[in-house]
């Protein structure tokens, strides 16, 4: 007979054994060049940097260092591909291509979900499960613009920049890279993009897309390079049109470059995004809520929720609640099906990191960290609380970029939404309420682009996304984010 | 006393967004072996049917027992859930072989009876040697907001249990929202109920995560507001391994290792028992296989 | 010896199935020689019948889907209607058509699957409004899909002029009964093919073959009907149709459209068949200066 099962002295430990997503079927090269006009070149000074996995540290390729002279290839070859192809096209073939990008990313999803965890530190499911799909949909969502240009800016003669310069960052790298190419192209614009120094892999194998959707060469041209590259960029006499994401203080450096010229700017920058958690809220879904917020992507997020705010009366429960939350997320190696939380994105970013945890503690904040086992090699950070903080906080009002989150309490309707808007950001904000009239009273008062009620870290392409304030300015995603890559007379 | 002056909202689509993360959980290898096996020792083998006979009684007993005595170590199966009058022999049956007997009881699966039939069909359980007892609330009363009836209904059956466990049915496919199933949670453990139970398994939908979550919640909540544990049952629609691994994922991160035993959770299932060990028939061998090697009752 | 070919029967589309016309009636397609290429289904009010139950059941579900899946099946339509390119063609060849035009407009109907696939997450962006109304109200107004739909085809080609019809029908998330072309309905059952394999739900397109004749009273007068639409030319039949349409307030449209032309792609026609929900739900004012929407 069966045997009883043992009664239980110490409490039961599950620990999930290690489900590691499979490697083997994807095609990395060791070494990858400049995407210009139609092909791979090597770039103009024959110099590359190493891009690493912030897990292991390891190298995983190198990648061309595009210097102004390729910036300049680069950007001829993306006007004659506008003047001579793309303009030319007719609105439903340029959809069509777009439609084949989409599909393609589709059918490589899994390869593109692996090598953007394995060079950026995002968890695989993260990967797999947003930051892919997203990126191919944002493309099947703009190539079906193309053709439907006329009905969206009334009484509006419009016609593309020409050419689009894009700067993207290191925290969604392929979905960046969709949010700035897909529109850019259904508007008829030709592109130069250049990804971002940590994470250059995910966009060059979406060159290799655009190679294999047969898109005319120059129509899209991807260079990779570091701070110099983004300058010339910048500073060339080509592109009409410029789209940077990234660091408020770039931002501004770029606003101020291009002064007075015709270039058309549209930024996309920092935030340290307010989370306010009402006692009438679905605390265990608030709970939830702000561990997506602030958790999310190692918090490596500009609408990140950031600064927490909590009505009092429901403080202590949150704060004991959330603690217990955090206990459960497992911080270890992104290709791991079970890691919640993956690496920091590189050692310079985590010295950051740990600048603020350390200033925090000077501050007078109290610091909680969950007892989760970080892995020993690698660029990792615990998930970090910071209560008892206020608005004069510095932890408060910079932007940390890291799974760090300060602490509020507020009282009154009226004092939060101060304290929220008290702040040079104006992204994102979260409310926590049952009440629906509360819900868009707080969206009216917010100064912020996007305001998530009862949710947060929502992101569609139908949807437009994008800040108030120093968080940049211009919309990307839905009807409004067209506006950015179009003319209008 | 009732006091249902703090319950909490619940957002549905919170619920379900958290259900998705916690379904991308992937158990394999040694955590999947330790998931499976206890998944099964955590079973209360079930038959709820009109045409139930004692023979067919006896034969499921066996069958409790003896899961597949090809596979060595394994457990046996938590508990047995009969009607009333096959508790004798289901007790019996089992002999020592400390498996439970759990009998329906209080009109099941309707509820739709006076106190005196619901309290006489407890007896007659609990006399014939039921260790315990899973009632139904009566949903219609609890739908017109007569919260005090339901808990007065419970508190009373809680007593004719004896030292028999209580496991409280909400029926919860009848009851619609989440917001009803968390209020009729705290109406249940105030009343002193032992399990919270989701569902008879006579109607659709029965256990879902989304309902089971919130019935978590509510048990984590009371156990900090009281110090006491209450024990879950999920019971109908949970027929394959990898459901039941995902409700123990759901149930380890949200309520602790402390729940993780046969005394505190239960599925209320028939045919998972058997994907179970199909289950570990593949873990064994390596190959996949056929429902031809897996007794049936 | 020349092999013998398999000739295809052409049975009606209703709730995903294949099923011949419950009348046992039929009519033959006659190619230019005069040669019988096909015994086409003779539909009768009772397929009709049978048809809308079958739409009306998937109506909800598919209205509930998101906008942007909506987008993906009707892509994925055009995938496939690409892939059957040459069946297409030769089909249409069979019906009087040159190959040129056959080619023309197969292609412009896989086109135009694409052209409204796109339109499936945006329409609602350009016809939605949020309303500044004077009381402290949030106010919105949404598009809705008016429900089940009854389309009569046009009668001029067989396969561009009843794509254009059901397009704008669905990607508002109407579900359809469709009338193919009288004189040339064999592309619209190849085309339930397509359906068949493509992701689209069951009982979204439901396909009849027939005479517009006989069916466009029971097209009309149905009670469980939300709209009908008329593609064809005749003016008795339009305000038969109109007139049927005031026994319950259906809404009638008559696309009397030249679908050969690019103009004729246009999302006022999945306007049509869209109602406008307004919703209502106070702001409180609490907290820095008062704003409205």
């Amino acid at each position: 007979m069966a045997k009883k099962i043992k009664e239980q002295v110490q409490p039961f430990t599950w620990s999930y054994a290690p489900a590691l997503e499979s490697k083997d079927h994807i095609q990395l090269k060791q070494q990858y060049e400049l995407f210009i006009n139609g092909r791979f070149v090597k770039p103009n000074s024959g110099k590359y940097f190493d891009t690493i996995n912030p897990s292991t540290e390891q190298v995983i390729a190198k990648v061309a260092d595009a210097n102004p002279k390729d910036v300049d290839s680069a950007m001829m070859a993306a006007k004659n591909a506008y003047d001579k192809t793309w303009s030319k096209i007719s609105a439903k073939e340029r959809g069509k291509y777009i439609f084949r990008i989409a599909r393609i990313i589709q059918e490589r999803a899994r390869e593109f979900a692996v090598i953007e965890s394995i060079d950026g530190g995002k968890p695989i499911r993260e990967s797999r499960d947003i930051d892919i799909p997203l990126a191919a949909n944002h493309f099947f969502y703009y190539a079906g613009w193309a053709d439907k240009l006329q009905y969206t800016f009334p009484n509006q003669q419009i016609k593309p920049y020409g050419v689009a310069a894009q700067i993207i960052p290191w925290n969604f790298p392929l979905l960046m890279a969709a949010w700035k190419i897909a529109p850019a192209l259904a508007t008829g614009n030709t592109v130069v993009l250049k990804p971002a120094e940590t994470t250059p892999l995910t966009a060059m194998k979406l060159a290799e897309v655009m190679q294999e959707a047969d898109l005319p060469p120059g129509v899209v041209n991807i260079i990779s390079g570091q701070k110099a590259t983004g300058a010339a960029m910048v500073q060339h006499p080509i592109p009409n049109k410029i789209a940077f994401t990234g660091s408020t203080a770039v931002g501004k450096w770029i606003q101020n470059e291009i002064a007075g010229t015709d270039k058309k700017l549209s930024l996309e920058l920092g935030g340290k995004g307010a989370n306010i958690i009402f006692a009438d809220a679905a605390i265990d879904q608030a709970i939830e809520g702000i561990i997506n917020g602030i958790f999310f992507n190692q918090g490596h997020v500009c609408c990140a929720g950031s600064r927490l705010f909590v009505q009092e009366s429901v403080a202590d429960i949150v704060v004991k609640k959330l603690k217990q939350r955090m206990e459960t997320l497992i911080i270890g190696d992104p290709l791991d099906k079970q890691t919640d939380i993956g690496a920091i994105n590189s050692k310079v970013q985590l010295d950051k990191i740990n600048h603020y945890i350390k200033l925090g503690i000077k501050e007078g904040a109290s610091m909680y960290q969950s007892s989760c086992a970080l892995p020993s090699k690698g660029f990792f950070c615990k998930p970090t609380l910071f209560m008892h903080t206020s608005q004069s906080h510095r932890i408060v009002q910079e932007e940390i970029f890291g799974p760090v989150l300060a602490i509020q309490t507020f009282r009154t309707i009226e004092e939060v939404i101060e304290k929220a808007n008290n702040i040079p950001y104006g992204l994102s904000a979260g409310v926590w309420t049952d009440k629906g009239s509360k819900i868009f009273n707080l969206t009216q008062k917010l100064k912020a682009g996007v305001v998530w009620a009862n949710t947060f870290n929502k992101f569609d392409p139908a949807s437009p996304f994008g800040g108030y304030k120093e968080s940049g300015f211009g919309r990307e995603g839905g009807v409004h984010g067209l506006a950015a890559y179009l003319q209008q007379f | 006393m009732l006091d249902l002056s703090n319950i909490p909202v619940i957002d549905q689509v919170g619920v379900e967004e958290r259900i998705a993360r916690l379904n991308s959980r992937s158990i394999k290898k040694e955590s999947k072996l330790q998931g499976l096996h206890l998944a099964l020792s955590m079973i209360d083998l079930t038959t709820l049917e009109g045409k139930d006979t004692a023979g067919k009684v006896r034969q499921m007993c066996y069958k409790a027992m003896h899961p597949a005595d090809d596979i060595p170590g394994l457990p046996t199966v938590a508990a047995v859930c009969v009607y009333p009058n096959h508790v004798k022999t289901a007790k019996t049956a089992l002999g020592n072989s400390g498996i439970k007997v759990a009998s329906v009881a209080t009109a099941f699966p309707s509820g739709n009876s006076s106190l005196k039939v619901k309290l006489a069909d407890t007896k007659l359980a609990i006399d014939n040697g039921a260790d315990e007892i899973d009632m139904v609330i009566s949903r219609g009363e609890f739908l017109s907001g007569n919260s005090k009836f339901v808990y007065d209904e419970i508190a009373t059956i809680k007593e004719a249990c004896g030292n028999a466990r209580l496991k409280v049915i909400f029926e919860t496919g009848e009851l619609s929202t989440l917001d009803n199933i968390r209020l009729v949670s705290e109406i249940a453990m105030q009343a002193g109920a032992d399990f919270i139970k989701t569902s008879t398994g006579k109607i659709q939908p029965a256990a879902t995560m989304p309902v089971t979550l919130v019935m978590l919640h509510a048990i984590k909540d009371y156990h900090e507001k009281t110090g006491k544990m209450v024990g879950m049952k999920p019971a109908g629609g949970i027929s394959t391994s990898k459901q039941a691994l995902q409700y123990l994922v759901m149930l380890y991160e949200t309520l602790g290792g402390a729940w993780m035993t046969n005394e505190w959770f239960r599925f209320g299932a028939s045919s998972l028992a058997n994907d179970i060990l199909l289950q570990l028939h593949k873990e064994q061998s390596g190959v996949y296989y056929s429902g031809d090697y897996i007794s049936k009752d | 010896m020349t092999r013998i070919a398999v000739l295809k029967t052409y049975k009606l589309f209703i709730g995903g199935a294949f099923p011949r016309t419950e009348s046992g009636r039929y009519y033959k397609i006659q190619n230019k020689a005069n040669e019988t290429i096909a015994n086409v289904g003779l539909s009768s009010r009772k397929d009709f019948r049978n048809a809308v139950v079958a739409a009306r059941k998937a109506q909800d579900a598919w209205q509930g889907r998101a906008a942007f899946n909506k987008s993906q099946i009707i892509y994925r339509i055009a995938e496939i209607l690409e892939g059957r390119k040459a069946q297409f063609v030769e089909e249409l060849i069979s019906q009087g058509s040159t190959k040129a035009s056959a080619e023309k407009e197969v292609q412009m109907s896989i086109d135009r699957c694409v052209y409204y696939s796109g339109w499936c997450d945006k329409y609602q962006a350009i016809y939605s409004s949020v309303n500044p109304v004077a009381t402290s109200h949030f106010n919105f107004s949404v598009p809705e899909p008016m429900g089940v739909v009854s389309i009569i085809a046009s009668d001029e080609t067989s396969l561009l002029g009843f794509i254009s019809a059901l397009l704008p029908c669905i990607v508002g998330g109407n579900t359809c009964i469709v009338l193919a072309s009288s004189s040339k309905p064999l592309s619209a059952i190849t085309f339930a093919e397509v359906l068949a394999t493509s992701d689209v739900p069951a009982g979204i397109i439901n396909i009849l073959t027939g005479k517009e004749k006989e069916l466009h009273t029971h097209f009309s007068n149905h009670m469980d009907l939300n709209a009908v639409v008329y593609c064809g030319t005749d003016k008795a039949i339009w305000k038969t149709i109109a007139q049927n349409s005031s026994l319950n307030i259906k809404r009638s449209f008559w696309w009397n459209k030249d679908w050969a032309k690019y103009e004729s792609e246009n999302p006022y026609l999945i306007m049509d068949l869209q109602e406008i929900k307004t919703t209502w739900h106070p702001i409180e004012n609490i907290g820095v200066s008062g704003a409205k929407y």
